[in-house]
């Protein structure tokens, strides 16, 4: 018994170590993007991502002003100004004036540079050099200095990616091919499901055989000539190459036979005596279709809604093939693809449009996955 | 209310007959339990009567009105199944209520007929719950109470207390009857449990490998079975069957293999020098010093009667005594048989003499 017991110990905690290593191999790449997402775009330049919550400390360098910036006063020559734009809000704790000494006097202190040179560096950045004869030539002494950034979020990066570079739009756009792309399979399918489990036809065994054959056709192979026949067929029509409606149908008949194939064996499932029942309630075939097995089978329907969200948001094969690329057109995954080429260098633009891209599939799966684990089907018959 | 019948019904799946002709007469307000072995054909029946299955010849008639070719929902016909076949997603009202609805109720009619079938059912406090949330005997009578709610012509049930534990089971037995007697549907019942056929029927139809092979009142099938299946089915512990002839002088002797003599009770001349088999219920034996021994094999006392299992002529045979038997196995005790409720049967046919 204890050893027994000492066994099932052993392999629960391999279990939750397991799943804690899974947990965090999936969560930390996401939480990282998300942190980055929301840096400040310096920040993210110079330091990584776990660091965002520590203050971080820099050494730079910067300009004097000339002598053309300097005043007389009290029989003084000053220099003054800020060695920190307006805005940045680093603070300076200490400065020094030779790249082997960065910091050697700290900030506020008055560094005498020998000759009666004075300087003085305020921690805002503000200096004052002072000379007792008047400074010559035309540019500014270098100094070095040590700074340190608070920690500093925001979401300026979203505002910039979602309204100047143009991935609001292409959400939109990604929207507008994936919610009819999921709803329309899934409204075909579920007719299909039902008919192929519950209706007696000739020829059913062989549409069913038909569509499983179908599941293997490589999708890579079938793009091309489906391009051309809705081409041909559009052109028959009057609707031009590029549309919306093309790229819902590719979709469509790209995730029917899966809709079909997953739908149907569920549907096959529900129990017979709940069909026959509703059938001598009065219920045709169409009532028992919409009051009866649709009803039970929002699981499935739900699951399949997730794959298929999924699988057409993270689409860009289909979505090059069949969409163009102007703004009105071009999807999220077609967007990343061009920002990676043009915006390679800016971490805080790819960081946060990736985030972005990710948001609704976390959304719709967050949302939808109880059904994966509550059966709906408990108390219908015995042992249910 | 109406009465069914069933005039030379035939059912084959693919070229395998299921149900070789069965005709059976339900009269208005009768109610009739099909019992049979699973196999038998019993089910189908129901269901081609229900019509969930094809009928390949013969004739069904609900009242006047032959049904072969109509719609489940036009006979006018309520089942209830095995596993109740709730519908999950709907409550208990909704369920009950969902026959009305596809025909068009107005909310008000649902809900004067839906009442009362609740109260009938005792499903009031329950009306608003998921069927998820009901014990199985629960469920069973809100199949039950969907079934009422339809006020059908005929009420159909396939085994509807197979799926509840022996207490539970023996309570709804009395309330279906009970409710038979209240609403006077005719009704048709399945079930392969011999004893729920006995307790509840109007008339027991006893079926075997597709065919009738009795109809008639239970009491009437316990004392005059029709053949051997018939004998064997009906009664529990099953009637003991010895294989023997009759005494070529005096008929009312049956002489068993091994030579033992068992008495007759209704004495059949014609019957001499023919194979026959004897049939005995355990519960005609009583015990008797004067009478034939039997040898104790097993024996089960329960309280209130005590079974035995014991050898009679070389047979294994079982026996109910009312009373205590003081014995042990392998002791001998001599019981008397009583000759009003001996069988004799064909050997070869099967029939009863």
């Amino acid at each position: 018994m204890a050893s027994s017991t000492g066994k099932s110990f052993l392999g629960r905690f391999g279990v939750h170590i397991a799943v804690l290593i899974f947990v965090a191999i999936w969560t930390i790449p996401t939480l990282g993007i998300l942190v980055s997402s929301l840096r400040d775009k310096n920040q993210l330049a110079v330091t990584g991502w776990w660091t965002a919550l520590v203050t971080s400390s820099q050494n730079d360098d910067g300009r004097l002003g000339t002598a053309a910036d300097q005043v007389e006063k009290d029989g003084k020559f000053l220099i003054m100004g800020n060695l920190l734009k307006a805005g940045d809000n680093r603070t300076i704790s200490a400065f020094g004036i030779k790249s082997q000494a960065p910091t050697e006097f700290a900030a506020g202190a008055v560094a005498d540079l020998g000759d009666g040179v004075t300087l003085q560096v305020n921690d805002d950045g503000f200096y004052v050099q002072s000379s007792p004869v008047a400074f010559e030539g035309d540019r500014g002494r270098r100094i070095y200095f040590a700074s340190s950034m608070p920690p500093r979020f925001t979401t300026d990066n979203y505002q910039t990616v979602l309204f100047s570079e143009g991935i609001g739009r292409s959400f939109i756009n990604s929207l507008t091919v994936t919610i009819p792309a999921t709803i329309i399979p899934i409204l075909i399918a579920a007719f299909a499901a039902y008919a192929l489990a519950w209706m007696r036809f000739p020829g059913r065994a062989l549409l069913i055989a038909t569509i499983i054959g179908l599941l293997v056709v490589p999708l890579q192979m079938s793009l091309i000539p489906l391009l051309k026949l809705y081409n041909g067929v559009g052109l028959f029509f009057g609707v031009p190459a590029k549309t919306y409606l093309g790229i819902w149908l590719a979709h469509t008949g790209f995730g029917l036979p899966f809709a079909i194939y997953l739908l149907r064996s569920y549907i096959a499932g529900l129990p017979r005596e709940i069909m026959e029942s509703a059938r001598i309630d009065g219920a045709s075939d169409f009532e028992i279709f919409i009051k009866i097995v649709l009803p039970l089978s929002f699981p499935v329907l739900a699951s399949f809604a997730i794959f298929q969200f999924l699988w057409v948001w993270n689409d860009l094969l289909v979505a090059m093939v069949f969409l163009g690329s102007g703004s009105d057109q071009l999807v999220l995954t077609g967007k990343l693809n061009a920002l990676l080429g043009s915006r390679g260098g800016n971490w805080e633009i790819l960081t946060t449009s990736a985030f972005v891209t990710i948001l609704v599939p976390l959304a719709v799966f967050f949302s939808l996955q109880r059904y994966f684990v509550r059966g709906l089907l408990a108390g219908s018959v015995k042992g249910g | 209310m109406a009465s069914v019948d069933f005039v030379n019904v035939k059912k084959s799946f693919g070229s395998h007959p299921v149900i070789k002709g069965v005709d059976v007469e339900i009269a208005d307000g009768e109610f009739v339990i099909l019992v049979g072995p699973s196999g038998c054909g019993k089910s189908t029946l129901l269901r081609m009567l229900a019509g969930l299955e094809n009928i390949s010849a013969g004739e069904i008639r609900i009242g006047d009105k032959v049904v072969n070719r109509l719609a489940p929902k036009e006979r006018d016909i309520a089942m209830v199944f095995q596993n109740y076949a709730l519908y999950p997603h709907m409550t208990v009202a909704e369920n009950m209520a969902f026959s009305l609805k596809l025909k068009g109720a107005s909310k008000a009619e649902i809900e004067t007929r839906v009442k009362p079938a609740a109260e009938i059912l005792g499903l009031t406090p329950l009306l608003d719950r998921y069927p998820r949330q009901l014990s199985g005997g629960q469920r069973q009578r809100v199949a039950m109470g969907r079934a009422i709610v339809r006020d059908p012509q005929v009420f159909l049930f396939d085994e509807p207390l197979s799926n509840l534990d022996a207490k539970l089971r023996v309570a709804m037995r009395a309330e279906i009857k009970e409710l038979h007697q209240r609403l006077k549907t005719t009704t048709v019942y399945v079930t392969h449990d011999q004893i729920e056929a006995m307790t509840m029927a109007d008339k027991i139809v006893v079926m075997h490998d597709g065919i009738v092979e009795q109809i008639g009142a239970p009491l009437e099938l316990y004392d005059q079975p029709a053949n051997l299946f018939v004998a064997g089915f009906i009664g529990s512990p099953a009637m003991n069957m010895i294989k023997g002839r009759l005494d070529p002088e005096n008929a009312s002797r049956f002489i068993a293999l091994d030579g033992t003599v068992l008495p007759v009770g209704k004495p059949v001349e014609a019957a001499k020098g023919k194979d026959l088999i004897y049939g005995l219920r355990p519960e005609s034996m009583r015990l008797d010093g004067s009478g034939i021994p039997i040898t104790v094999v097993v024996i089960e006392p329960t309280g209130s009667e005590t079974q035995m299992m014991a050898k009679l002529a070389g047979v294994d045979v079982a026996c109910v005594f009312h009373e205590r038997v003081a014995a042990r196995p392998g002791d001998i005790i001599n019981v008397a048989i009583d000759t009003r409720s001996t069988h004799l049967f064909d050997a070869e046919s099967g029939r009863r003499l």
